[in-house]
């Protein structure tokens, strides 16, 4: 096992994303994150707090779960559906930035775009992501990255955030095979 | 999980992972767009070999809002009525590839009949069967009263449930009983000695005579329907009596606790077991509790059908 990213170069990762969300999107005011649970969602209000102490207003913050639309439910043992909370103010005509821990496959990413869909028709979609670590099986690429990790496929990279683990980190284990 | 035949098959953490699925499902329910991609390719088969509205029509807005496909099958205008068996019914639908089976029969245990044998392969939804269980019908219950009472809690400890009237021939207090008291609450049931089952003292329930005595202490009362179709003896002397000792008037309603709700599980006996007035008071959540059944149903269904053939034992 190898630490990739401390508490701290997370801590920056995350600083960082936010103003490339702010710049990109020229300030708050049309942006709705929407964290994936469970740890995007940790993300996604870190996030949004650190955009509030950017900005000084507060960021329509919001979860989207994505398990209801996932393409390998067949092939797994049934999951538990997490919350979808969506910011009051919808999200039709706005810019939903969408935050996941592990940017992989990218098929997290298309199930999410389908529940998207059920809720509202956004201007744009983006992605941010704290760490890519490649081998997608689907044209998606994320917006704004933590970290990029280049890793081999019986690799687990493995994330943990203080509010669920105890502590930030992500690490690469070698998965036992 | 692979089939729902009877609530005593649950474990309480079972119990309430389907609960808080259908927590999030209802939502599903409340959005602009009632459909979700998650069964697509998926087969149901409604195999009803009796009378049902409710259960039926919820079983299938489940189905159709998780994008199954829904073959609807009643004993009426099929060859049931010829005198097909269950074993030769079964196989049919096994051939036709149907991944679920939600039956209602009048004998009890045939939900259990059709699970044991290797007759299909796929799912079996018990959606009553005779007069032993209807584990559906008692988790929407335990739904629609978490809801209400439940304070956010997971389970239902701390509260108190009378389940009145036709206990003998009724699946649904079974099914109740059961789940309720799993769920940590404390139930009684109240009803003539004739139309309590024998063994009832192995119940996880108190048993009263005494509706007036058991009304104000409760914060549910689930008043049952009258099963005139089952009934071959005389159970009560006459339908005044009974309303008289075991209905649930305005007079009676008016010495519940504050906040607490009325449930029935329905088709109601207006004026037999249930004024006009109750059912259609604030207090009751009759209604509620069919919008419920649709999310506990779509719960019922994605925990059985959603996760693949690894939990089912792959064969």
């Amino acid at each position: 096992m190898s630490v990739a990213l401390s508490a701290q170069d997370i801590s920056r990762a995350l600083t960082r994303i936010s103003h490339e969300i702010l710049e990109k999107n020229q300030g708050a005011s049309n942006i709705v994150l929407l964290g994936i649970p469970t740890r995007g969602a940790h993300l996604a209000a870190r996030i949004s707090e650190i955009i509030q102490t950017i900005e000084g207003t507060e960021v329509a913050t919001g979860t989207l779960d994505i398990t209801l639309f996932r393409d390998d439910l067949r092939l797994r043992p049934p999951r538990a559906i997490m919350p979808t909370k969506i910011p009051t103010s919808g999200i039709e005509g706005k810019d939903v930035v969408l935050i996941d821990d592990v940017l992989f496959s990218g098929r997290t990413i298309r199930s999410a775009l389908d529940a998207l869909g059920e809720i509202g028709r956004p201007q744009t979609v983006q992605l941010a992501a704290l760490v890519d670590r490649g081998h997608r099986e689907l044209p998606i690429k994320a917006d704004f990255v933590g970290k990029n990790l280049p890793t081999s496929k019986n690799q687990t990279v493995k994330v943990l955030l203080a509010e669920i683990d105890g502590r930030d980190e992500v690490s690469i284990e070698e998965e036992a095979k | 999980m692979r089939h729902l035949l009877s609530i005593a098959d649950l474990s309480k953490a079972e119990a309430i992972s389907i609960l808080d699925t259908a927590t999030e499902l209802a939502r599903v329910s409340d959005g602009a767009v009632k459909k979700l991609p998650t069964l697509r390719g998926r087969t149901i088969v409604n195999l009803f070999a009796e009378d049902s509205t409710r259960t039926r029509i919820s079983f299938e807005a489940a189905a159709k809002r998780l994008s199954a496909d829904v073959i609807n099958f009643s004993a009426k205008g099929s060859s049931l009525s010829k005198g097909e068996s269950l074993k030769d019914t079964a196989m049919t639908l096994q051939a036709m590839g149907a991944d679920a089976v939600v039956i209602r029969h009048s004998a009890s245990g045939a939900a259990q009949r059709l699970a044991d044998n290797q007759w299909m392969s796929g799912s079996v939804v018990n959606a009553g069967d005779g007069t032993h269980e209807h584990p559906s019908q008692a988790l929407l219950d335990a739904f629609t009263i978490r809801k209400h009472l439940g304070m956010g809690g997971a389970d239902l400890s701390g509260l108190n449930v009378a389940i009145v009237g036709d206990v003998l021939h009724s699946r649904v207090a079974r099914s109740n009983v059961l789940l309720l008291s799993l769920l940590g609450a404390k139930v009684s049931l109240v009803a003539p000695p004739t139309l309590l089952p024998l063994g009832i003292e192995s119940w996880p329930a108190e048993v009263s005579y005494d509706f007036d005595a058991v009304i104000p202490h409760v914060d549910v009362v689930m008043m049952l329907r009258v099963q005139q179709e089952r009934m071959t003896d005389l159970f009560f002397p006459n339908a005044r009596e009974y309303s008289r000792y075991f209905g649930l008037n305005a007079e009676r309603m008016a010495s519940m606790k504050p906040g607490a709700i009325v449930m029935h599980p329905g088709p109601m006996n207006r004026g037999l077991e249930i004024s006009a007035e109750v059912a259609d008071s604030a207090r009751s959540v009759i209604t509620e509790q069919v919008t419920n059944g649709v999310s506990v149903r779509m719960a019922i269904l994605y925990v059985l059908l959603a996760g693949g053939a690894l939990e089912a034992g792959s064969n």
